[in-house]
């Protein structure tokens, strides 16, 4: 053996891993198609009307797949932080708080803002106020991680109940629009919004989605920065003996996070919504978690397994109503994947160890 | 020796290995190696890390199955298909890391493994291992907890339980590289007296004096291949520096008397040199796992080699970790170069020349699942070349990381292989090599050979000196106490954390130092 024969000759193998890498997806994947359609059967719905339903619904239909895209837009957005987060060993599972809570910040703010100021920039202070509450809902989690040691699945998962609660009220009791009978608040005049893109009814945020999920990516896999949270994630005991200061970083990551959930939130009222009604929570963080694991927390296959969730919730929201299958059976679906991926992956482990032996 | 009741060339073998060959990505680990394994007889396996003999017994005990030839168990081929197994075929296996649950109590961990749908049948666990200790004549109380056991009667526990799982053939790998040399000594009496019962024990050690002292029957691994065996009868015949020194012959090909035991040559610091470590009075409160340390002082001057010795666990990680400034200080004063350290983070006070070289190579020197690219710059992530504007420049690190990889001889498939695949000895080297290579002025080692194979001993050993000879200041923390006579110009003795004295390494520094560490006075 040489000291200095560093092996460069393994191009094909690489390759070959990358097409068992696609198996390793596809196959589960189509397993879980499968199940789920039993299960459809069980409940008296033809499986085949269901997917291509979804698929119809989601996917080709020009109405559904223009719907399907302005979805992908605070999906991106919470998907970024979630790989932040993940990527530094931080499991954030507030996102649903944080996210409601950059959503009523920008649906209070926004309306405001318009009055005052140019409609950009209007906007992107709404952006920037519902960025920074998120951030500061996280604080409380990220402070007891970074000093006390307390586990953050936990507290997230307490402060995302707090979260979502603390947003009714605030919609209900403070920024409550008095010209209307249903509680929500004021709504953000179509015009304001952030524009569409061409003359479809795509919301830019997509853009902006597509750019902060990118950006993460980046940070991630090439800059220093992202480098030392991944250092933190992959061995905490390793970056306290490089020097890093972990606990910094620590507070960085939650509020990178949150405050990406933050954004996902204010891009889902700017664009789309243009109000929150009172006890609105769409739960898209907790649909994420699943799809990000999926991608293996990275940012250029999360954008494909979005658009995947995208059509299921699109496709599965018309079906609900038209074939009473109800719209949380995307989740069901998602769920039954990742345990098929799960398998397939002890499968893949045992298969390689009984090979080798 | 052996049970002279029962003459060796009638024994059956209990376990043959017959031309297995295993073989993983890019290395062969084991090639068609031959192995008899008799009862009455502890055979040892000795080989430097990498040399095959974890995969060896990773077969033996069915976590490992071999891709050529075949094991015979009381001759009669028979693949090994779990570790369940191989308890059932009676091999039983102490393996290097301790697998007993610290929270149960022992009587718990050895009821473990039994039948779900059955009580646990503690009254016949009781009188077997009463029968069993009684004739082994050790003392285990079953209804100690694990934690509350000291490593060597853990390791005892593992063997008691192997015992009551009736096996025939008990594998012991590397278990004494957790022993003081009490427990050492204990564990070989141990062995003895298990052989003389008519067990057959495979003793697996990288250390050659435990091989002379305690085999019946030595196997040489070397690099994958059985070089050499030395049977009973010639065992005995021969002393047991015959011994080494014919392993030895059999191991690197050439012959030494001891590889390890170099005369360290007398050198000359420049007198009156100012000193360039300074340490006054060290504090740091203990908790409730770890000493504290409590007034510690010392100076090093320019190319000197201070050495730490003393027990495990008085305080040396402490004081690596305080001077490293990974652990907080509550008192005293730090200087390199006649600037204060203390008070200084971590970075910034490698930024000024001090590096410190962790024993725990896995656990906090590297990031296993990075490759070893990276893992040369862990300490210097950000900073230029290798990081422009924050941005990584992959070019620089791969460039820079081959250099490093060509001059410390880190044996590496590629510069993106993940740090943890490497061996003990190459993961260290790249640890030598971040730590040393550039700006170094004093450098604190904590136990640098602890677990690395001869060769890499030694080659670390050979980097310890020549930085020494370069004019750095070296702190050479070793429970090692040849390692310390060898190397160190003086030698501190650490004793629950404080240093209770230093003595010139000269002349009777042996008994000296041995005094102190055993608390008498020097």
């Amino acid at each position: 053996m040489s000291a200095t024969a560093l092996d460069t000759s393994n191009h094909t193998p690489a390759r070959r891993d990358i097409q068992r890498r696609i198996m390793m997806t596809l196959g589960p994947i189509l397993a879980a198609l499968i199940i789920a359609g039993c299960i459809l059967l069980a409940v008296g719905v033809n499986p085949l009307t269901y997917y291509g339903f979804v698929l119809e619904r989601g996917l080709l239909s020009p109405l559904g797949v223009q719907q399907t895209l302005t979805r992908m837009a605070p999906l991106l957005f919470l998907a970024a932080g979630l790989i932040v987060a993940f990527r530094a060993g931080m499991w954030n599972l507030g996102g649903d708080g944080q996210f409601l809570l950059g959503a009523v910040t920008a649906a209070a703010s926004g309306p405001l803002l318009v009055q005052v100021l140019p409609a950009w920039l209007a906007l992107f202070c709404t952006f920037l106020l519902a960025t920074a509450v998120a951030m500061l809902w996280s604080l409380v989690p990220a402070l007891l991680r970074a000093y006390q040691g307390v586990n953050e699945i936990i507290t997230t998962l307490m402060m995302t109940f707090l979260g979502t609660s603390l947003a009714n009220v605030l919609v209900k009791l403070v920024f409550l629009d008095p010209t209307t009978t249903v509680p929500q608040t004021r709504t953000l005049p179509v015009e304001d919004r952030l524009p569409r893109l061409f003359d479809t009814t795509i919301t830019s945020g997509l853009l902006l989605g597509l750019a902060a999920i990118l950006i993460v990516h980046f940070v991630m896999t090439r800059t220093a920065f992202g480098l030392k949270l991944q250092i933190v994630g992959a061995n905490p005991r390793a970056a306290v003996h490089a020097g890093l200061g972990v606990p910094k970083l620590t507070i960085a990551v939650f509020a990178i996070s949150a405050g990406l959930a933050g954004l996902a939130g204010a891009v889902d009222i700017l664009g789309v919504q243009g109000n929150v009604r009172a006890d609105w929570n769409p739960a898209y963080a907790m649909a994420v978690i699943p799809v990000v694991f999926l991608a293996r927390m990275n940012g250029i296959a999360a954008i494909g397994f979005v658009f995947m969730l995208s059509v299921l919730s699109i496709g599965g929201e018309s079906a609900a109503r038209r074939l009473g299958v109800p719209h949380h059976f995307t989740l069901v679906l998602v769920s039954i994947v990742l345990i098929m991926l799960a398998l397939a992956e002890y499968i893949d482990h045992r298969y390689n160890q009984s090979r080798k032996a | 020796m052996t049970n002279a009741s029962i003459p060796p060339a009638a024994t059956p073998d209990i376990v043959v290995l017959d031309r297995v060959t295993k073989r993983f990505p890019g290395i062969v680990a084991n090639d068609s190696v031959d192995l008899a394994i008799r009862p009455g007889e502890v055979h040892v396996l000795l080989g430097e890390n990498g040399a095959g003999k974890s995969t060896l017994i990773g077969m033996l005990s069915g976590l490992q199955q071999p891709d050529e030839g075949r094991i015979l168990v009381d001759g009669v081929p028979t693949p090994i298909t779990s570790p369940r197994h191989a308890l059932s075929l009676g091999i039983g296996t102490v393996f290097q890391h301790m697998m007993l649950v610290p929270t149960l109590t022992v009587a718990e961990n050895l009821l473990l493994g039994g039948s779900w749908w059955q009580r646990p049948k503690t009254e016949e666990l009781e009188a077997r291992v009463a029968e069993i200790s009684r004739t082994l004549g050790i003392a285990i109380n079953l209804h100690a907890r694990i934690s509350e056991l000291s490593l060597g009667e853990q390791q005892q526990v593992e063997i008691l339980r192997a015992l009551v799982r009736n096996s025939r053939l008990l594998i012991l790998d590397e278990s004494t590289s957790m022993l003081t040399p009490k427990g050492i000594e204990e564990l070989g009496a141990l062995m003895r007296r298990l052989v003389e019962q008519g067990l057959a024990i495979v003793f697996i050690t990288h250390k050659l004096k435990e091989a002379a002292a305690f085999g019946d029957r030595i196997s040489v691994l070397k690099l994958g291949r059985k070089v050499g065996e030395i049977p009973p009868e010639r065992f005995r015949a021969l002393g047991e520096d015959e011994i080494i020194s014919e392993i030895v012959e059999l191991m690197f090909g050439k012959r030494k008397d001891d590889p390890e035991a170099e005369e360290k040559a007398p050198r000359v610091l420049p007198a009156g040199a100012a000193s360039l470590l300074e340490v006054h009075d060290i504090e740091v409160p203990a908790t409730a796992n770890s000493p504290g340390l409590s007034a510690i002082s010392f100076d090093i001057r320019p190319g000197e080699l201070l050495g730490i010795a003393g027990i495990d666990g008085n305080g040396q990680k402490q004081l690596a970790e305080a001077l490293a400034g990974q652990l907080s200080t509550s008192g005293g004063t730090i200087s390199l170069e006649g600037r204060r350290l203390d008070g200084l983070s971590v970075g910034e006070r490698r930024e000024s020349g001090l590096r410190y070289l962790t024993d725990d190579r896995l656990g906090e020197g590297t990031v296993g699942s990075f490759p070893v690219s990276i893992n040369f710059f862990l300490k210097q992530v950000g900073a230029a070349p290798f990081w422009r504007s924050g941005v990584e420049q992959r070019a620089e690190i791969e460039k820079r990381a081959g250099e490093l990889v060509r001059e410390y001889d880190v044996r590496t498939p590629s510069l993106k292989t993940p740090v943890g695949r490497l061996s003990g000895g190459n993961i260290q080297k790249v640890l030598l090599a971040r730590e040393l290579a550039e700006g170094a002025k004093a450098v604190i080692f904590n136990k640098p050979t602890y677990g690395l194979d001869l060769a890499n001993t030694l080659a670390t050993r050979q980097r310890i000196r020549e930085i020494a000879a370069r004019g750095l200041a070296v702190l050479l923390i070793s429970t090692d106490l040849e390692e310390l006579l060898s190397m160190c110009d003086r030698i501190a003795v650490i004793s629950s954390g404080r240093l209770v004295g230093t003595i010139e390494n000269t002349g009777d520094a042996r008994t000296r130092v041995g005094r102190l560490m055993i608390g008498l006075a020097a």
